[in-house]
C-alpha cells in the first residue's frame, strides 16, 4: 500500500481524479497522522476531525456523481490560525482570541472551500504573525521537524512543520517580512510570498497591512502554482487587490530559463556565512547551466531594510491591534503577549507627535528608495536570485531575551515586503543535516516566471525528496 | 458683544451624515435611525478581526460637490488617514478620515454683511458607534450600538472669521440649506445629522492697534489668540449662538481679570446655560495619523470634477436672483420660497400651470407665501385651479355686481325688512339669490360683504 | 487644528517615554514589563536611528505599493450581520447591545 501522506498534491490529485483513493482514506490517514506527531511538533493549535471528515465525503459524493472538481478537491490542507475560518476558533496564536469563533470566511478560505479542499486544521504561529522562530506563541513554540531542538522559522511555524512533516500537502502562511520564506527555508519548503495586491488580505487577521502578503508552502514548486491558481486574484472586499488578470500559473512552468537574466544582489552575498554561499553559489551553476545567464547587480539600500522595517511594521502593528479591546470579541488588552506589547510600544511611539517625521515619515521615504532599487535593477535582469536567510534553523531559545537579534534574522526577506515584489523560496540543500533555502525574486506579478525558475532548478535537485526522520 | 475691548474670534467644525443608501466604507444599510441596536453591522464596521474598507463612491461624490458649492479648491491627488483613539463606540481603534490630503480645501462663502468666510477644508470620514448610559442591577454601565458606525461623515472646518453667534448660526443656516438642496443630507438636527463645534477665543482690540503701527495689518489679522476654547458637539442652531455668547463673556471677564482662559474642550449645558469644562477630554490628543494603508489613493482628473460640477443643482443664491427676475418676485418673496428646494420647485411648476390661465407668476408666489398649501399633498396643478376658481370674483366688475344686489334688494323687500330686524341669518337667502343671477361661480363671501354695505 | 503637533519636533532619541506611550496604546504595563521594555526597545531604536544615514531630501514618502488608486464601490446596500452573530463573541451584553463599564459622558460633563 503506499504510503498517500508522503506524495505531494499533483500526483495525489490523480489519484483522487483516478478514483484510486477515496478522499474520506486520505483525510482519515492525513488526521492521524496530524494527531500523532502534533504532540511532537506542536504544528496544530486546532486539529477540526469532524469537519475535515464531513467535507470529505461530500467530495467523495461529489466523485461518484462524476463532477469535475478541479486539482485541488479532497487535498488536506493546513490554515494558519490568522485566517478567519467560519465557525472554527481562530486565535492568532494569541490568549486574545483564545476562545474567538469568526461569523466570516476570509476570502482566502472562501476560495479554498470553493475549490473543495478539506482542512485539517488551524496551524500555530508566532502570536499575531510577530516572529522569526514560531517562539511567540501563546501556545507553545512549535519544533522544527528536521531537528525539534531547533525553530522551525516564523511567524507561520505550524503551517511550515505540518506539510514537512507530511501532515498535509499544503499549508497557508501569511508573509509581512519573512513569515512564508523563512519558515520555508528552515523546514525545505517551496513557500510563497506572493506580490502585494495579487491576493487578498480580506479576513486574514492584519499584522502589517501595507506589507502583509497572502502566502503558502508546498512540497514542491509545481503544487505551489496549482494553489496560487486558486487563491491569486482581484476581490471586491479587499481595496488593494490589483485587477490585473491572473494566469494559469502551472502552464509553461516546464518553459526553462534558457535566456533568462540572473541578478545577484552584492549586498546579500557580501559577508554571508561561507556555507550558505557556497550552496547558494551552486544552484545559481545550476540555472546557469540550464541556459540562463548571470551577473552581479546592487540593491543599494538594502542595508536600511530591516530598520525601515521595524518602524513602518510596529507602526500599522500599533493601529491594527487597537480594535482588541475586549468589548466586542475576545478578552482585554492586558491578555496581550510581551511580542505584541513591545511592538505596539514601539509602533505607537513611532507615530506619536514630535516622532513621525523622525521615524515614520522617514521610512516611508526609504521605502519608496527601496522600492526603485528593485526597480531599476528588474530593468537590467528578469529575477534575482539571493538567500533566505543568514543562518541556519537556530535553536530554540537562542533569540529570544534578544528582540534586535531575531528581528536581524529577517535581514535578507524585508526588503521584497516593502517593495511589494514576489518572492519564492525554494529548498536548496543541507548544511549539517539542516535545510537551507533560496530566494527567487521578481518584479511585480511575476509569480509565473518565479515558478519557472523554481521549477527548472527543483528538477535538477529534488531537494523535496529529503524527509525529516519523524519515523511512522 | 457689548465689550468692544476685545474682538471675538469664531470658527466652525460641522460634521454632515451624509444620506448615502450604504455605508461609508462597507455595504450595511446606512438607514440605522430607531433600528434595532446591532442588526446593521458587519466584520467592516464592527471591527471584526480581518475585516477590510472599501469606500463608497457616491459619499465621495457627494463630499467633493459640498465641496465645489463652498467654492473650494479640489486637489487632484487624495488620500484616506487613519486618526488613532480608543474609545469603546469607535470599533477599530481608529478612524478612517483625511489629514493632510482632503477632498477640499481653501473654499469661501460671504455673509449677507458682506464678509467672507474661509473655509479651510471639507473632508470625509466614518461615524463611531453610539453610546447610551444605564444602570443595570445596580452598575452604571454604558452599552454600544454599532448601527451608527462607518456611516458617511462630511467634516466641513472654517477659518475662525466669525465675529459674532449672528454671523456664526447664518453660516450654519446656509450650510443646512445647501446640503439639503444638494440632496445629500437632510441635515436634521434631532436625528444628528448636523453637528456643531464651535471654536471661539477673544483677541484683544487694544493690541491689534498698537502693533499695526509697527506691523503690516495683514499680518496682524492673521495674528490668532493664544488659546482657543472648542465647545463639542452641539445639535442646534440656538445652542450654538447661547454657547458663544456665553463663552464670549466668561472669556472676557477672564481677560479683565488679566487672565488667559485655558485651552480647552467644553460642552454645553443647556440645563444650565452654560459651558463647561470636559476634563476627560483636557489630555493632549495624539492621534497618531498616518495613510490608511488598506485604501489605496485616489486622483481626480479635471473631467471628473466637471462633471461633479455639472451635476450640481442651482442653489439657493442663484435661484432667488433668478426668481426675482424671471418671476419679476420681491426679494422677500423670492427669499422665502427658494428656503427651501422643494417648495421652489413647487412654486415653478405651479408657475408653469397658471400660464393656461394667465395668472401672474407674482400672484402664485403671493398665495404659496399666504396660503402655505401642503405641498406633499395638493398638487401644485390644483392648488393653481383653486387659484383660478376664487380668482374668478374678482374679474366681475364690481358695479355689475352692485347691480346685481340692488336688483335683488329691490324684489325682496320682506327679506331686507327681516334682516334689520335683527334676523341676520336671511342674509344667506339673499346671498343665494344674487348667485342665482350671476352665470358665473363666485365667492359667496364677496357678495355677502357687499349686501351687508348696502344694508348699514 | 488639523495641524499635527509638531511645535517640538523631537530628533532620533534611544528612549522611549514607556508610560505616555503605553497610555496611548490602551495597554497597562507592569514595571517589569517597563523596565524590560525601556532596554529592548533602546536598542532597537538605537539600531533603527542608522536610517538617519540615508538622504531623503528631494525623496517623498511612498503612497503606495503596486499602481492600484481610485478604488471605490458603488452605494448598494446589501443585508447585514444578523443581531446574534454581531453579538456572538462579546463578552458582556445587554438587550441586543455591547455593554462595558460606565465611560466618561462625551456630550454631558456631568
Amino acid at each position: 500500500m503506499i504510503d498517500t501522506t508522503a506524495l505531494t498534491i499533483q500526483e495525489t490529485c490523480s489519484l483522487i481524479a483516478s478514483k484510486q483513493i477515496k478522499t474520506v482514506e486520505l483525510t482519515h490517514s492525513f488526521l492521524d497522522r496530524a494527531k500523532k506527531l502534533n504532540s511532537k511538533l506542536n504544528a496544530f493549535i486546532t486539529i477540526c476531525e469532524e469537519i475535515a471528515l464531513k467535507q470529505a465525503e461530500k467530495i467523495d459524493d461529489l466523485i461518484s456523481d462524476n463532477q469535475s472538481l478541479g486539482p485541488l478537491a479532497g487535498i488536506p490542507v493546513g490554515i494558519k490560525d490568522l485566517y478567519l475560518t467560519k465557525g472554527i476558533k481562530t486565535t492568532a496564536g494569541s490568549k486574545v482570541l483564545e476562545n474567538y469563533i469568526p461569523v466570516y470566511d476570509s476570502t482566502s478560505i472562501a476560495r479554498l472551500k470553493e475549490a473543495n479542499v478539506v482542512i485539517i486544521g488551524k496551524t500555530n504561529l508566532d502570536a499575531w504573525g510577530h516572529g522569526s522562530s514560531g517562539e511567540n506563541s501563546d501556545f507553545g513554540p512549535t519544533k522544527n521537524p528536521y531537528d525539534l531542538t531547533r525553530v522551525p522559522g516564523g511567524s507561520s511555524s505550524g503551517s511550515a512543520a505540518a506539510v514537512v512533516s507530511d501532515m498535509c500537502l499544503a499549508a497557508f502562511g501569511t508573509d509581512t517580512g519573512s513569515s512564508v520564506r523563512l519558515p520555508a527555508a528552515f523546514c525545505n519548503l517551496v513557500g510563497l510570498k506572493p506580490t502585494y495586491g495579487r491576493v487578498s488580505r480580506y479576513g486574514v487577521i492584519a499584522m502589517a497591512s501595507s506589507l502583509d502578503s497572502i502566502g503558502h508552502f508546498t512540497k514542491t514548486v509545481y503544487d505551489n502554482a496549482l494553489v496560487l491558481n486558486v487563491t491569486a486574484g482581484y476581490d471586491p472586499r479587499d481595496s488593494t487587490t490589483s485587477q490585473d488578470k491572473v494566469s494559469d500559473y502551472t502552464k509553461d512552468i516546464q518553459k526553462g530559463v534558457n535566456g533568462l537574466k540572473i541578478g545577484l544582489p552584492r549586498e546579500y552575498f557580501k559577508d554571508l556565512d561561507k556555507d550558505i554561499k557556497k550552496i547558494t553559489m551552486d544552484a545559481v551553476k545550476k540555472l546557469e547551466n540550464a541556459g540562463a545567464s548571470i551577473q552581479e547587480v546592487s540593491l543599494p539600500h538594502t542595508q536600511y531594510a530591516v530598520a525601515t522595517y521595524y518602524i513602518i511594521q510596529p507602526s500599522e502593528v500599533s493601529s491594527n491591534l487597537a480594535r482588541y479591546d475586549g468589548i466586542r470579541f475576545g478578552f482585554a488588552r492586558d491578555k496581550f503577549g510581551q511580542e505584541a506589547k513591545r511592538r505596539i510600544i514601539l509602533g505607537t511611539f513611532t507615530l506619536s507627535s514630535g516622532y513621525y517625521d523622525a521615524y515614520y515619515l522617514k521610512a516611508m521615504k526609504v521605502r519608496r528608495l527601496i522600492k526603485e532599487d528593485f526597480n531599476n535593477v528588474f530593468k537590467k535582469v528578469d529575477i534575482l536570485i539571493c538567500p533566505t536567510s543568514p543562518s541556519l534553523p537556530f535553536k530554540l531559545g537562542e533569540k529570544v531575551n534578544n528582540p534586535l537579534q531575531m528581528y536581524l534574522s529577517d535581514i535578507f526577506v524585508v526588503s521584497q515586503n516593502l517593495a511589494g515584489v514576489p518572492s519564492l523560496s525554494v529548498p536548496c540543500g543541507f548544511i549539517r543535516n539542516l535545510p537551507v533555502g533560496m530566494q527567487i525574486v521578481g518584479p511585480h506579478f511575476s509569480e509565473k516566471l518565479l515558478y519557472q525558475a523554481g521549477y527548472t532548478y527543483e528538477q535538477e535537485t529534488k531537494w523535496y525528496e529529503r524527509k525529516p526522520k519523524m519515523g511512522n | 458683544m457689548s465689550n468692544s475691548k476685545y474682538q471675538p474670534v469664531i470658527g466652525l467644525e460641522v460634521h454632515i451624515e451624509l444620506s448615502t443608501q450604504s455605508k461609508m466604507f462597507c455595504t450595511c444599510s446606512a438607514d440605522y435611525f430607531t433600528k434595532e441596536p446591532n442588526t446593521h453591522t458587519c466584520p467592516v464596521c464592527l471591527g471584526l478581526p480581518g475585516a477590510l474598507p472599501v469606500p463608497n463612491k457616491k459619499a465621495i461624490e457627494w463630499c467633493v460637490m459640498i465641496g465645489l458649492v463652498l467654492n473650494c479648491q479640489i486637489p487632484l491627488f487624495s488620500k484616506f488617514d487613519r486618526k488613532n483613539y480608543f474609545y469603546p463606540d469607535l470599533a477599530k481603534g481608529y478612524q478612517i478620515s483625511q489629514y493632510d490630503k482632503p477632498f477640499c480645501v481653501n473654499g469661501s462663502i460671504t455673509l449677507s454683511n458682506g464678509k467672507k468666510i474661509g473655509i479651510n477644508r471639507a473632508h470625509m470620514e466614518e461615524d463611531t458607534g453610539k453610546l447610551t448610559h444605564a444602570t443595570i442591577d445596580g452598575k452604571r454601565v454604558s452599552l454600544i450600538d454599532f448601527n451608527r458606525s462607518g456611516v458617511p461623515l462630511v467634516e466641513i472646518v472654517t477659518e475662525p472669521d466669525f465675529e459674532s453667534a449672528q454671523e456664526a448660526t447664518e453660516y450654519l443656516k446656509y450650510l443646512q440649506r445647501i446640503v439639503r438642496y444638494l440632496g445629500v443630507s437632510n441635515a436634521d438636527m434631532e436625528k444628528g445629522d448636523m453637528r456643531l463645534e464651535p471654536n471661539i477665543s477673544l483677541r484683544k482690540v487694544r493690541d491689534i492697534r498698537e502693533v499695526k503701527k509697527v506691523q503690516k495689518v495683514t499680518q496682524v489679522a492673521q495674528e490668532l489668540p493664544p488659546y482657543k476654547v472648542e465647545v463639542k458637539n452641539i445639535n442646534s442652531f440656538k445652542f450654538v449662538e447661547k454657547a458663544i455668547n456665553y463663552e464670549l463673556e466668561r472669556q472676557s471677564e477672564l481677560l479683565d481679570k488679566g487672565q488667559t482662559p485655558v485651552q480647552e474642550t467644553r460642552g454645553w449645558n443647556e440645563q444650565k446655560q452654560v459651558t463647561l469644562s470636559q476634563r476627560s477630554k483636557e489630555e493632549a490628543h495624539d492621534y497618531r495619523y498616518f495613510p490608511e494603508p488598506d485604501l489605496p489613493p485616489l486622483s481626480f482628473d479635471h473631467a471628473y470634477i466637471q462633471g461633479l460640477k455639472e451635476k450640481l443643482p442651482e442653489l439657493p443664491d442663484a435661484k432667488l436672483k433668478r426668481f426675482a427676475k424671471q418671476y419679476r418676485l420681491s426679494l422677500y418673496d423670492a427669499q422665502i420660497l427658494t428656503r427651501d428646494r422643494n417648495l421652489a420647485d413647487y412654486f415653478e411648476e405651479a408657475a408653469k400651470a397658471a400660464k393656461v390661465h394667465d395668472i401672474d407668476a407674482k400672484q402664485i408666489a403671493n398665495n404659496i407665501i399666504n396660503k402655505k398649501p401642503d405641498i406633499e399633498k395638493i398638487l401644485p396643478a390644483t392648488f393653481v385651479e383653486q387659484i383660478y376658481e376664487t380668482s374668478q370674483v374678482a374679474t366681475i366688475p364690481s358695479e355689475k355686481l352692485d347691480k346685481i344686489v340692488q336688483d335683488v334688494l329691490a324684489k325682496n323687500i320682506q327679506a331686507v325688512e327681516d334682516y334689520k330686524k335683527g334676523k341676520e341669518n336671511v342674509i344667506m337667502f339673499l346671498v343665494g339669490q344674487v348667485m342665482n343671477n350671476i352665470p358665473e361661480k363666485v365667492d359667496a363671501n364677496l357678495i355677502k360683504k357687499n349686501i351687508e354695505d348696502l344694508l348699514k | 487644528m488639523k495641524k499635527r503637533q509638531t511645535t517640538n519636533v523631537k530628533r532620533l532619541t534611544s528612549t522611549i517615554d514607556i508610560d505616555h506611550t503605553a497610555k496611548l496604546a490602551n495597554l497597562d504595563l507592569s514595571p517589569a514589563e517597563k523596565k524590560t521594555f525601556d532596554a529592548q526597545l533602546g536598542k532597537v531604536l538605537d539600531y533603527i536611528n542608522k536610517l538617519n544615514e540615508v538622504d531623503t531630501k528631494d525623496v517623498l514618502p511612498i503612497d503606495q505599493i503596486t499602481s492600484v488608486q481610485n478604488v471605490t464601490r458603488e452605494d448598494m446596500p446589501t443585508p447585514s450581520l444578523s443581531q446574534d452573530d454581531a453579538l456572538k463573541n462579546a463578552p458582556r451584553t445587554y438587550n441586543g447591545f455591547f455593554e462595558v463599564d460606565a465611560v466618561f459622558e462625551k456630550n454631558n460633563p456631568e
